[in-house]
């Protein structure tokens, strides 16, 4: 297995699985960030510390496997090209901030993806695990173990007091970010969700697009995470995420229902012609293909559209990325290229659905 | 619409100007925009850091009192890493595990503003690292029962819990000692 094997795949194994309300919630991620007690944070280390947490990260965990984690690869990021980079950001195996830095940043993934350790990027450990649905304890609990196999060979930074100390202030004590994905179309469309924001925000959490902080919510798809990582455990601040979710979800179903009941022909309407668009396409932006996607998707849910798969939305954002339609391409791309390539890719993918 | 500016590139951005009382509107391109001075465009987009960089900016420690600044006052500075108290409020960033007890002084007010009013840790304890706090922990919640169960009179069950209790102390001194050693 090599890099290729994460490359050439929209969409990672473990999302091929339905989780728990997969027809709202795409999946369920838990992040800790760790660092070791004695070495400097990345941001003040000099090259040789961090080369040396890159050397012990190859050395005892290349290759490893941790229970259904199996076969873990290890990529520095200085071996990879810009397009590389862009599509492991692309499906989120990586930060972005990862794949900026240069020097002693690396990674280690799963076999099946649903695990990724980022390696000297804003601390030296930050662990990744990912659950289709919503899975948010199955997360936390699968997080925690594995935590405690690093910690059998790394030393921690850990105070009595604060907890896991990190480099930034909004991540001490827990170290521990949960995020929930969510296709919340009709919550959308009906600006609800606007309106539902502050309240979220109340709690200590917060709503983001797909790409993190301050990107957009393209294709009606939402991240909502926890802001307060110091003076709670992990299980109160899942409970706290987890409760808020099911909200949404509710509030989803039935913003679903109401459209379909009230506005049943403008809703099919709508959802037809973004079937149109994405069938017939020749040139595409990946806005506009989002949009068309996230309307199909709940055409599907919603039983409007037969024969399509659940994973066609999660899969085409991906593929539709630009560094992933580089990638298909084997070359860089202007934007008006991609835009076509987009379009045909697309075409494309729903023809071998028929 | 077309950028005013450029009067090339589509207009993305709508500002609303009031000077004086007089008000303007402007449909602007983002080149334009930046150009123009319109907007700040920090490298990394919108960034929480420059959210708290603001948060830290105030002192927590320091009484000003006329006279004293003409005297210098020295700099926290972390002995480990180097980082200063200044430095730090303006990354936002701790520069390793010891800055944490370097400033320790000045954290909590920033904590409790990031972390809605928290100070203290109370989740995950590392098995390894955590040494005896489990064991600790162990006997605050031993403690408690004990308590109770004295006020309901039920002192059989009692006595075993503070033999737990006893076990446990012995266990953590145990550990202590082999720890500093």
């Amino acid at each position: 297995m090599t890099l290729q094997h994460f490359m050439n795949e929209a969409i990672s194994p473990w999302m091929r699985e339905q989780g728990p309300n997969h027809d709202i919630v795409l999946s369920s991620r838990i992040r800790l960030a760790r660092n070791f007690a004695d070495v400097p944070f990345p941001i003040i280390a000099d090259q040789k510390e961090l080369e040396e947490i890159r050397e012990f990260f190859k050395k005892h965990y290349e290759h490893r496997s941790f229970e259904e984690y199996q076969n873990f690869e290890f990529i520095s990021i200085r071996d990879l090209t810009a397009i590389e980079k862009s599509v492991l950001v692309e499906k989120h195996l990586i930060s972005p901030l990862l794949a900026k830095k240069e020097g002693a940043a690396a990674t280690l993934i799963s076999n099946n993806e649903q695990v990724s350790v980022m390696i000297n990027e804003e601390d030296h450990i930050r662990i990744q695990i990912y659950f289709p649905g919503l899975q948010l304890t199955k997360a936390l609990n699968k997080a925690l173990e594995f935590d405690d196999w690093i910690e059998e060979k790394v030393n921690y930074a850990f105070d009595e007091k604060r907890g896991f100390l990190t480099s930034c202030p909004t991540n001490v004590g827990t170290g521990m970010r949960a995020s929930v994905m969510m296709h919340l179309p009709a919550l959308a469309m009906t600006k609800q969700i606007n309106r539902m924001m502050p309240a979220i925000n109340q709690l200590g959490l917060v709503v983001r697009g797909i790409y993190g902080e301050g990107s957009e919510a393209l294709g009606n798809i939402f991240q909502i995470s926890n802001q307060i990582t110091l003076g709670k455990a992990e299980e109160h601040i899942i409970e706290d995420l987890e409760s808020v979710v099911q909200q949404l979800i509710e509030h989803e179903r039935k913003a679903r229902t109401r459209i379909l009941e009230q506005s049943g022909m403008e809703l099919e309407n709508r959802i037809f012609r973004s079937l149109g668009v994405l069938e017939y396409s020749r040139i595409i932006e990946s806005k506009e293909a989002a949009r068309c996607l996230s309307n199909v998707r709940l055409g599907i849910d919603l039983g409007i559209i037969k024969n399509v798969s659940r994973n066609i939305l999660n899969e085409l954002m991906v593929l539709t990325q630009p560094g992933f339609l580089q990638h298909y391409a084997k070359k860089t791309l202007t934007m008006a290229e991609r835009d076509i390539l987009r379009a045909s890719l697309i075409r494309e993918r729903l023809q071998f659905e028929e | 619409m077309e950028c005013h500016e450029c009067q090339e590139r589509p207009a993305t951005l709508h500002y609303t100007q009031v000077i004086n009382g007089h008000k303007t509107e402007v449909q602007i391109c983002e080149v334009c925009a930046k150009e123009k001075g319109y907007m700040t465009y920090p490298e990394e987009g919108y960034s929480l850091h420059n959210l708290l960089t603001g948060l830290f900016n105030f002192d927590t420690t320091h009484v000003s009192t006329p006279g004293t600044h003409i005297q210098k006052e020295k700099e926290h500075q972390c002995p480990k890493c180097g980082l200063t108290f200044s430095e730090f409020k303006q990354i936002g960033k701790f520069g390793c595990g010891e800055c944490y007890h370097t400033f320790s002084g000045s954290l909590n007010p920033i904590f409790r503003r990031v972390h809605s009013g928290n100070t203290e840790h109370r989740g995950k304890i590392p098995k390894r690292k955590g040494g005896s706090l489990h064991l600790k922990k162990q006997v605050v919640t031993y403690k408690a029962e004990l308590q109770e169960l004295i006020m309901n009179e039920e002192f059989e069950q009692a006595a075993v819990i503070r033999d737990k209790i006893k076990e446990l102390d012995a266990k953590i001194n145990q550990k202590e000692a082999g720890d500093s050693r």
